[in-house]
């Protein structure tokens, strides 16, 4: 287990060097001048060489990968171009709004997915079963910017249950700002129930079939019984694997609803870096984003390893 | 023959995609409208027999700009599905055959390294550096596709390998590349074309999530994307501008995965596992 | 002048009597907007949105612009002008405190003067500074500028948000805590969402009537409209889309302010590259574009057609959207004598705006009538200012030039759209010589006429400005002479 571990643990490592310099390198490349950006039309060419002096935008692209991730390793992200504080002030503030919603999100698919999951596979071939797995194509299909919008027009614009975006800060209390959350928390997680939920059910009816459920069940448990005693933890592999995975899901489609609620978290925190051309906090944003699905795909395939020792060999 | 009308997700999967594509290759040659001709007159009236899906925001017809968009969303969630599936099978195909080599490991740790961008953020890069426009949206999409197909390519030929006919063919002196063309590709095809459906309406998805953000297609190429973008700030006005192009997208993507479904339970009922 | 600031003064005293009449006026207020500000320092970027927040609210220059452009005394309670133009005496306000309970001293104006003029000054508008010869400070109260030539927009240039004074102790943490001298102090800026102010009680001229403000940052032009449909902000400066105005037209809790801004919203042409820098060709490019659907699609009728790049509402504006009327069949003519009867194609570069992006694609459907094709590409602030404006590589784009006064990019032949006419640049020479009013009204109707004729750019239409409130808010500005949401004055009725 521990030399699976470490050699798991260094081509984390590897990954992590190789996505720096990926996104570093490409982002180096990006046109556009920042400080051209934050003088406009009337600045004077000697104005834009003293702001370009003091960026630091000088160096060669060396130097300039060397400071950047040798900062990134001691926690230093740098001092963004524009707003003119360090980076990792701002991705702190952000994260408190992302990760929240990341997590909201996941934890309202769970707890639509698992019993809507178990409900169809112990109705398989019903019309409940059926229709649970209608409503999960549908879920599927629908674009959850879409969604997000027509939500927005009936809840916020019509009913004004809820305020059609924004983020009033956790300062103005737990729940005004779980509220704020909701709706885009929905968005996000009406795709991941659906595609769980199918998980959950397919997974739980392989295991059924599988000899141990056929012996306990004639050892005399129902089939409901068995369902529940036996089936259902042994159907969460799967099940945590595609958590896992969609974790990456996840956080692209929360670039997307972030700036359809205007929520002020890291997916807008992207977009507007990315205009003004503040390429220190793109790249070190993009850097934490690629960090965090790593980090999610080690510690599933570690639990994975934990769960079934026969795992450790295969890839 | 008798499968494909009692599956009961190929057929209606297979119409809704006739649908579309069928609109598509119309917008080639006809549409109730043309798309480029503004009518700022005729703006945002609501559906009539004139327009069975209304005007939008210019004055132009709806349904004509949602058969244009059909082709905007085909053409680009195809190609990139042929991109994934150009890089990632040879990929596949070579880790498979050179299994625990370095070919193999590199081609992973390679196949990692791209799964963990998250496709949007790779649009992002692309479009800040080249631009935004249909190409990079088709570029995007497609790099997220190619560890796709290399994995599950790899995957299903590795449990080939040991099969005993593959044996024999290594007897009989062949080399892994032949091989790996000769035998293993052939038997891996029918699950290529399942999951090539599946990554074909993830790749609808993609299309119209990068085009809402602005990073896909550029006007005056109508995209449905854009046009649900662009028909935010009037949802209250004239919900209809919202209505059409997000059924489109809905209904396109629900009938390739329909399509899928069905094709998989058709061409192999053995793998009902290998898809989620 | 001196009487409109006593009239003020009056009609804010019985506004005052007749809030404090009432129970309870609300002492705050949320107003919204669409960019937020970078940074919080106004004299080191061009970004609007820091005036927008901070102008006349929080920090104040020697003048001021008035809600309707006019220049007022500011921080300069008066001033002396010597007989040869070139030495201006200003006397500063008694009394004046910095938010740090510092006194304004004429040290801290020849500070910030000598700071937005310097070698290393980082300035977006250093040009309003380099006529300045040399700043003085004579006493605490008195600060005299000599210049190196005269100047008659001297006193217009030190009321733009770029000139206002700062505190030289403060200069460290300006950028995040700034320290100004206005009737609101910053208090809060939760980066993202919004910038809180409070009330300096300590002020020295007429208090502000409201205790709180917070400017609340909306991009998105959805989230906008349903923000005030909601009633989560009080006001919206700047609505972004116009669509909407009329629904908050019909409805009773609003009410809508269409002001004017000094935007001059034009279709750029590169007067360099062919086959554009044919007269003929940009003649015919004026007369293929039908400005009324353009304002009707992009803006939804909001915003004034324009002949020349002038602000309407100047005295000195002259009508002359005749000259470029729409005219598909002129414009295939010009097109065929120029030698292009099967048309020709070029590009089209749009920044994010709407009004660009949307009168974009209308432009791009009018040109193709007349045989024009264009090929539409839309880019970010900072890949246009990267293409268009440095790189010149372009063939069309769309803009808002929105600084005040600016024809005289006109004179510029390195400027972007490269518009090189000796003419024009000896007529703007003659005009900043000139003193005499007359003559100065004159020489600009002059300049205006000659751009038109020169068909330089397509000129499209002056850019609206709505602002959306709360029906029971009076004293916001209606019009934008700069950018600046002055809420000195604004307070709430019943």
């Amino acid at each position: 287990m521990l030399q699976y571990f470490l050699k798991r643990l260094l081509s984390l490592a590897l990954s992590l060097v190789a996505a720096s310099v990926v996104i570093f390198l490409t982002l180096e490349v990006v046109p556009g001048d920042p400080a051209a950006y934050m003088l406009g039309l009337n600045a004077q060419e000697d104005t834009l060489a003293a702001l370009r002096e003091e960026l630091g935008l000088g160096g060669t692209l060396v130097q300039r990968y060397v400071s950047w991730f040798g900062g990134l390793l001691v926690g230093d992200f740098g001092t963004s171009y524009t707003y003119r504080t360090p980076v990792a002030d701002m991705i702190g503030d952000r994260l408190w709004v992302s990760l929240p919603l990341a997590l909201y999100a996941l934890a309202l698919s769970t707890l639509i997915a698992f019993p809507a999951g178990i409900f169809a596979a112990s109705r398989r071939g019903t019309k409940a079963d059926a229709a649970v797995m209608g409503v999960t194509q549908l879920g599927v299909a629908i674009p959850n910017f879409w969604f997000a919008m027509l939500m927005v027009l009936v809840f916020a614009i019509n009913l004004r249950w809820f305020s059609a975006g924004g983020f009033p800060g956790w300062n103005a209390g737990f729940f005004p700002a779980m509220k704020a959350l909701t709706l885009p928390a929905i968005a996000l997680a009406l795709p991941q129930a659906s595609i769980l939920t199918r998980v959950m059910r397919s997974s739980l009816l392989d295991t059924l079939n599988e000899d141990f459920i056929r012996t306990a069940r004639a050892k005399g448990l129902t089939r409901g019984q068995a369902l529940w005693r036996h089936a259902v933890r042994n159907a969460l592999i799967p099940v945590l694997t595609i958590l896992g995975l969609q974790f990456s899901f996840l956080l692209a489609g929360a670039i997307i609803i972030e700036n359809v609620f205007f929520l002020p978290g890291l997916g807008r925190l992207v977009f507007q870096s990315i205009s003004a051309r503040d390429l220190i906090v793109v790249e070190s944003v993009v850097m934490l984003l690629v960090f965090a699905v790593i980090l999610v795909n080690f510690a599933v395939d570690m639990a994975y390893a934990w769960v079934d020792p026969r795992l450790r060999g295969r890839r | 023959m008798a499968s494909f009308f009692h599956s009961r997700t190929l057929l209606p999967g297979a119409i809704l995609t006739l649908i579309f594509s069928g609109a598509a290759l119309i917008s080639l040659f006809w549409v109730p409208y043309d798309t480029t001709v503004l009518d700022i007159a005729n703006r945002l009236k609501p559906p009539s027999w004139m327009h069975p899906f209304g005007t939008d925001q210019f004055g132009r017809d709806i349904l004509s700009m949602i058969m244009v968009g059909a082709r905007t969303s085909i053409a680009v969630a195809l190609v990139a599905v042929g991109i994934g599936m150009l890089a990632g099978v040879p990929l596949g195909l070579a880790a498979a055959a050179g299994k625990g080599g370095l070919p193999d490991e590199v081609i992973m740790r390679g196949n990692d390294l791209v799964f963990a961008f998250p496709s949007l953020l790779i649009a992002v890069m692309i479009t800040a550096v080249f631009g935004a426009s249909a190409l990079n949206a088709i570029i995007a999409i497609g790099i997220f596709n190619i560890p796709v197909f290399a994995r599950l390519t790899r995957g299903a030929a590795l449990s080939l390998w040991n099969r005993e006919y593959i044996l024999a063919a290594k007897v009989a002196g062949k080399g892994r590349a032949r091989i790996s063309l000769e035998h293993i590709l052939p038997n891996v095809a029918n699950l290529l074309i399942v999951q090539g459906t599946i990554q074909f309406s993830l790749g609808i998805l993609a299309e119209a999530g990068l085009s809402y953000v602005g990073l896909g297609a550029q006007p005056p190429l109508a995209s449905w994307g854009r046009m649900l973008a662009d028909s935010q700030t009037m949802i209250s006005l004239a919900p209809h501008l919202a209505l059409f192009p997000g059924l489109a997208i809905l209904l396109t993507v629900l009938g390739l995965n329909l399509l899928g479904d069905g094709l998989r339970d058709l061409l192999d009922p053995k793998l009902r596992r290998a898809r989620v | 002048m001196r009487f409109r600031n006593i009239g003020l003064g009056i009609i804010s005293a019985l506004a005052l009597t007749a809030s404090q009449g009432l129970a309870h006026a609300r002492g705050d207020i949320v107003v919204a907007m669409q960019l937020e500000p970078p940074h919080l320092d106004p004299t080191s970027a061009a970004a609007g949105a820091i005036d927008s927040v901070l102008y006349a609210n929080v920090f104040e220059g020697l003048t001021r612009f008035g809600p309707d452009g006019s220049v007022n005394p500011g921080l300069a309670a008066s001033w002396d002008i010597s007989a040869d133009g070139k030495t201006y005496t200003f006397t500063l306000q008694d009394g004046v405190k910095f938010h740090d309970g510092t006194d304004l001293t004429s040290e801290d104006v020849k500070f910030s003067l000598d700071r937005a003029r310097s070698d290393d000054s980082q300035n977006a508008q250093k040009a309003l500074f380099a006529g300045i010869e040399a700043v003085e400070a004579v006493d605490p109260l008195t600060v005299k500028v000599t210049l190196k030539e005269p100047n008659g927009n001297f006193l217009f240039n030190l009321a733009w948000g770029d000139a206002v004074i700062v505190a030289p102790e403060s200069i460290g943490g300006i950028k995040s805590a700034p320290v100004g001298t206005g009737a609101f102090k910053f208090a809060n800026w939760v980066q993202g969402d919004r910038i809180d102010l409070e009330k300096n009680p300590d002020y020295w001229g007429t208090a502000a009537k409201l205790d709180k403000v917070t400017f609340k940052f909306i991009s998105d032009p959805t989230a906008a409209f349903a923000a005030v449909m909601a009633e989560d902000v009080n006001a919206f400066v700047g609505f972004p889309a116009p669509e909407n105005l009329p629904q908050f037209e019909a409805d009773p809790r609003f009410q809508v302010l269409v002001g004017s801004t000094e935007g001059e919203t034009i279709l750029a042409i590169n007067n360099k590259l062919p086959p554009l820098d044919n007269v003929k060709v940009r003649e015919a490019i004026a007369h293929a574009v039908d400005r009324q659907a353009i304002i009707d699609g992009a803006m939804f009728g909001y915003g004034t057609p324009i002949g020349t790049h002038f602000a309407p509402h100047n005295r000195d504006y002259v009508d002359l959207t005749e000259k470029s009327q729409y005219d598909p069949e002129l414009s295939k003519k010009l097109l065929a004598e120029a030698g292009y009867a099967e048309g020709f194609s070029t590009t089209l570069k749009l920044p994010p705006p709407s009004y660009a992006r949307r009168g974009g694609e209308i432009i791009a459907s009018q040109l193709r009538a007349v045989g024009i094709q264009t090929e539409i590409s839309n880019l970010e602030w900072a890949q246009w200012l990267e293409q268009v404006f440095k790189g010149k590589d372009f063939g069309l784009t769309i803009v808002s030039h929105t600084e005040p006064m600016d024809i005289g990019i006109y004179a510029r032949p390195d400027y972007y759209f490269q518009y090189d006419n000796p003419d024009f640049q000896k007529l703007f020479e003659d005009l900043s010589a000139e003193n005499d009013p007359d003559k100065r009204s004159a020489l600009l109707k002059q300049a205006q006429e000659t751009i038109a004729g020169d068909y330089v750019n397509g000129f499209l239409f002056q850019l609206a400005f709505p602002t959306i409130a709360d029906a029971r808010i009076r004293g916001l500005w209606m019009n934008q002479p700069t950018q600046a949401t002055d809420l000195t004055a604004a307070y709430w009725v019943d």
